[in-house]
């Protein structure tokens, strides 16, 4: 038997083949859904994915030293950075004629700031020298090494030669050693002084806080998820209300009502009093600690585990359950060798998405987490608003970015973003 | 999940101390949220009941604080910036994020899971990062400290909640509905207009409604990014809590969870009507 051989293509109604009229429709509607995304996704890249971006370069860019010393880093090249002295005249004749241009703009103040980051106490030598330098007369007033001398003898040492040097690139890694707890002296990383060092302590302490956070709404949700998969749906749904009115309320309403009642002077510390459990004046310290923060966070997203794990036990038929029962499981051994294992995709999905938006909370270990409880959020709005440090925000910013990506990743890998349901 | 007749008294046990464990759960989860509300009747300036509120005294009792509330400038104007900021921001990503969510969810959308993660992003991006972007971006291209600003902002943050909740009303949409529609001669428009809209719109409103309570309830973003003048009601509770705290927030705080319950209950109408809609109503 041959196989018939089909010469004449086949055709649509207007004579083109069926086959590139079926690709041109394909072509057109592909084509529609982009358009269709298209607004939306401009918005999102432009406004929220490039500004992130954005913020992110700051963290590698250092154009700071080099435009507002191009003559002094070109002198300083020819110093022996590993010398114990310091640079030779010409270095301080460009630095004084280099100031000289930036004292106009005042953007020798901008210089001081970001080299404070490195070399601490620098903002006040080039403001002091500002002033001195605009009654300089370049031609004349040599040699400028004394001069600069009577301004500051800080100004001939090394050190401060060595910072200018390692921070004149263009493009620095200095933030993220910085953010890391390391600092780089003469090419050499090292780490720094044990009371400059909080940032990996920081992380350390969100990831396992997050951590212990997801545990405890783990622990506090599988009960609830079981129960709301095993009622009728009438009365799942209505106890559903239970779970989700949390969910829909203001995270400050959440967070000002655990201020309220963990307090030293709050309800569950009169409560204890009350009922004799403590003493007037041995009141509980259940505020501006770690305990603190996990309660609250644990209540806050409480919500976030219960919905992804009720969604999964849903789906678990309950004769598996029955069966092993019937072929004489015990209770238990058919929960944990039956059903919980077909409850893990839920935890996993519940887990990771807890972790995630526990690893970036601000609002509430700000509110309720005091010196002790504090996240690398906290340090992150502290090193904007307070420091002004933008690059180390860049690079904190980067750390924690990457990490949450990776979760994201994984997340959409087990789960799909598709499938993440509220409510 | 009802115990069967012939449970030993092992399981009855165990079974009943189950219902006590949820029970505690439940009151863990809503113990806070409810308590705030007599608190906020307090007559006295404190965060705790008072002996007379206890003995359910009336003179225990007082609207001051809610008094306060309306009639304070310190309260009021932010109540009013966040009432003219959220429906804004809710008008933008609802209108964007609907067309998106259609666009999704026909059936050959090219890099469609690249797509869908960067729309939901804003929603797992720790908010302090896309706080620090969005303000020197914004103050860059002159929108820091404005209204619009503000807005568009808050509006980027309530997208992923539009698209969640809409695309997962468009599972469910039955797409020979739309291709009788073209067959009868409606144009794109008109059958967007006729026959999908008017199936989708519960999850329409329900992302609305998330995409509302999101900016409701933001602080992070519109502290870099908006000035005093867009102080908005979170901020105002977030600086209260944090520097003075006055039990006029205890007010505020009962205000937002009377809107909360009414969106709460808004939603999950929504919700069973979407489904009798969809024909996957249990009941």
């Amino acid at each position: 038997m041959s196989e018939p051989t089909t010469t004449a293509t086949m055709q649509a109604a207007d004579g083109t083949p069926l086959k590139v009229s079926l690709a041109r429709a394909l072509r057109r509607q592909k084509m529609r859904a982009l358009l269709l995304i298209a607004p939306l996704l401009g918005f999102i890249l432009l406004g929220f994915v490039f500004p992130i971006g954005q913020m992110l370069f700051r963290s590698v860019e250092n154009d700071v030293v080099r435009d507002t010393l191009p003559t002094t880093i070109e002198a300083l090249e020819n110093w022996d950075s590993t010398s114990n002295e310091a640079p030779p005249e010409e270095v301080f004749a460009a630095l004084a004629a280099d100031l000289q241009v930036a004292v106009d703009t005042k953007a020798h103040t901008v210089l001081g700031r970001r080299l404070n980051f490195e070399y601490s106490g620098i903002t006040t030598l080039f403001r002091k020298i500002g002033r001195d330098v605009e009654d300089w007369d370049l031609a004349t007033d040599g040699p400028f090494a004394p001069r600069f001398e009577d301004s500051d003898d800080e100004w001939l040492d090394p050190d401060l030669w060595r910072a200018v040097l390692a921070y004149s690139d263009r493009y620095t890694s200095g933030y993220y050693l910085a953010a890391i707890d390391k600092t780089m002296v003469n090419g050499v990383i090292e780490s720094r002084p044990a009371d400059q060092s909080l940032h990996l302590m920081l992380f350390g302490r969100t990831a396992w806080m997050s951590v212990l956070i997801c545990f405890c709404t783990l622990l506090l949700g599988y009960p609830i998820a079981f129960l709301l998969a095993t009622l009728k749906a009438r009365h799942a749904n209505l106890l559903l209300i239970l779970v989700l009115l949390p969910f829909w309320t203001s995270l400050l309403v959440r967070t000002s009502a655990w201020k309220v009642l963990l307090q030293e002077q709050g309800v569950i510390n009169d409560l204890l009093v009350a009922i004799g459990l403590l003493a007037d004046d041995g009141r509980l310290q259940l505020i501006n600690n770690k305990l603190g923060v996990i309660i609250a966070m644990t209540h806050i997203l409480l919500p976030f585990m219960i919905l992804p794990l009720y969604s999964v036990m849903k789906t678990i038929p309950p004769s598996y359950v029955r069966a092993a029962k019937s072929l004489g499981a015990t209770d238990w051994t058919a929960f944990w060798r039956v059903y919980f294992p077909q409850s893990v995709p839920g935890i996993g999905a519940g887990a990771i998405l807890v972790f995630i938006l526990a690893v970036g909370y601000y609002i509430t270990p700000e509110l309720v987490g005091g010196p002790s409880g504090s996240f690398i959020s906290n340090r992150i709005a502290y090193q904007w608003s307070g420091a002004g440090n933008w690059g180390l925000v860049g690079a904190l910013g980067a750390i924690l970015l990457v990490a949450v990506l990776i979760l994201y990743w994984v997340y959409d890998k087990i789960v799909g973003i598709d499938n993440v349901k509220l409510g | 999940m009802a115990l069967p007749s012939y449970a030993s008294a092992g399981q009855k046990i165990w079974h009943y101390s189950f219902l006590t464990i949820c029970g505690l759960i439940f009151f863990f989860l809503i113990f806070p949220i409810m308590v705030i509300i007599p608190l906020a009747f307090n007559a006295q300036d404190f965060f705790t009941f008072t002996p007379e509120m206890l003995r359910l005294q009336a003179d225990g009792y007082s609207l001051k604080h809610f008094n306060d509330f309306f009639n304070n400038p310190d309260w009021y104007r932010p109540l009013y910036n966040s009432l003219k900021i959220a429906p804004m921001a809710t008008i933008v990503s609802v209108s964007l994020g609907t067309l998106a969510a259609i666009g999704l969810s026909q059936s050959h959308v090219p890099y469609r899971r690249v797509i869908m993660a960067i729309l939901i992003s804003p929603m797992i991006v720790p908010l302090i990062i896309s706080a620090a972007g969005m303000y020197f971006f914004y103050s860059w291209i002159g929108l820091q400290g404005t209204y619009w600003g503000v807005v568009l902002a808050h509006a980027i943050l309530g997208i992923p909640f539009v698209i969640i909740t809409v695309t997962a009303t468009l599972v469910g949409f039955d797409k020979s509905l739309t291709r009788a529609a073209a067959n009868m001669g409606a144009g794109p428009v008109r059958t967007f207009f006729k026959v999908q809209m008017p199936l989708i719109l519960p999850g329409v409103i329900s992302g609305g409604l998330f995409a509302f309570i999101t900016s409701f309830d933001e602080v992070v973003v519109v502290i870099f990014v908006g000035s005093v003048g867009q102080k908005t009601l979170p901020w105002q509770m977030f600086t209260g809590l944090r520097e003075q705290i006055s039990p006029t927030i205890l007010a505020a705080a009962t205000v937002l969870v009377t809107i909360s319950i009414l969106l709460l209950i808004t939603v999950e109408l929504l919700r069973r009507r979407s489904e009798r809609l969809r024909g996957m109503s249990q009941g």
